[in-house]
């Protein structure tokens, strides 16, 4: 793994980092477009509640306490990591089977 | 673009859900035949990366916001596959930790960001991209066209899924000419981004870009026989 790889991957955490935690803090809290069609459209009351609706974390945090903004970016970077992680592990399951390197599962490399 | 519970009925949302299941599967068994070790923490990083640009809802219309979907940007970086698996997690992660998208609708938004905008987005990029030059300027602008068009793309599978099984009798003609409408206007800054993004990447690294003439590796297309 060169150098050169950490470059644009650092790039990538960081301007991720810095759109969920800061940016995302002046979203817009308009309804966005799906929405705004269910508005104006007329089936914007068949929305159910959400099952987790009640989970502090429900809509970015805005069950968490602190002011909006604040709650908004933690729960972003939260998710930023929460989303890397995850896409980690899926990828790496995912991933090419190196020859000698056992697969999970064995079976479906066989197709390459 | 998050379609909530209960705008569609659990029939066609547990169709769709069947349909998202299928297409995750093959994806894994594409991203198996292609992504090497290198590219893991590229495709980890641009599923982050799309998570933290669909938090951010810029204005279009008074009264009307939009997000990026970034389907066709993880498509190109990354290829259509893993993006698919990419979308496929970062739905997974908003509905299940942030309550933004139905649980039972989940099935849909895969089907329409992960299938129809990402999959079907990355075909219009590689369609446009025989018509162009090799350039990496080429290259943004054509994945921006593509990004821009994938978001009434996404648009005309919600209005199927409603006119399959809406829940309230509205006329789909209506459904349509509205979802269309928006969902271009949205897609103009999905465009913009996109094309942005892509280019500052390209700069730095053609190669890490499976979109891009440059890339250093297999593509999926090119192992079909």
């Amino acid at each position: 793994m060169s150098s050169r790889n950490w470059a644009v991957f650092g790039g990538l955490l960081l301007v991720a980092l810095v759109t969920a935690g800061l940016i995302s803090q002046v979203s817009s809290s308009q309804p966005d477009g799906l929405e705004y069609v269910a508005e104006q459209e007329g089936f914007a009351s068949a929305e159910e509640q959400h099952d987790l609706a009640e989970s502090p974390l429900a809509d970015y945090g805005s069950g968490l306490g602190a002011d909006s903004g604040t709650a908004r970016g933690l729960a972003g970077i939260a998710g930023v990591l929460l989303t890397l992680a995850a896409g980690y592990a899926v990828f790496l399951l995912a991933r090419k089977p190196k020859p000698g390197r056992s697969p999970l599962p064995p079976e479906t490399s066989a197709r390459d | 673009m998050h379609i909530p519970d209960g705008f569609i009925n659990p029939a066609v949302s547990a169709g769709a859900g069947l349909v998202a299941a299928g297409g995750f599967a093959a994806a894994v068994r594409q991203t198996r035949r292609y992504l090497t070790d290198r590219l893991v923490p590229m495709a980890a990083l641009v599923a982050a990366f799309v998570f933290a640009a669909q938090m951010v809802n810029f204005p279009v219309l008074p009264g009307m916001s939009g997000h990026l979907l970034g389907a066709v940007l993880a498509a190109v970086l990354v290829g259509p596959w893993a993006g698919l698996i990419v979308i496929t997690i970062v739905l997974l992660v908003q509905g299940l930790v942030f309550a933004d998208g139905g649980l039972s609708a989940l099935g849909l938004n895969i089907v329409n960001i992960g299938l129809i905008a990402g999959l079907g987005g990355y075909a219009v990029y590689r369609l446009l991209l025989r018509f162009t030059s090799r350039s990496h300027t080429a290259v943004a602008r054509t994945a921006a066209i593509a990004a821009a068009i994938s978001l009434p793309l996404a648009a005309l599978g919600f209005v199927f899924e409603y006119w399959l099984g809406g829940t309230v009798e509205i006329s789909t003609t209506r459904v349509l000419l509205a979802a269309l409408g928006t969902h271009a206007l949205i897609g103009i800054g999905e465009g913009i981004v996109t094309g942005l993004v892509v280019a500052a990447v390209m700069r730095s690294r053609p190669d890490l870009v499976y979109g891009a003439p440059d890339f250093q590796g297999q593509r999926t297309e090119e192992l079909v026989p």
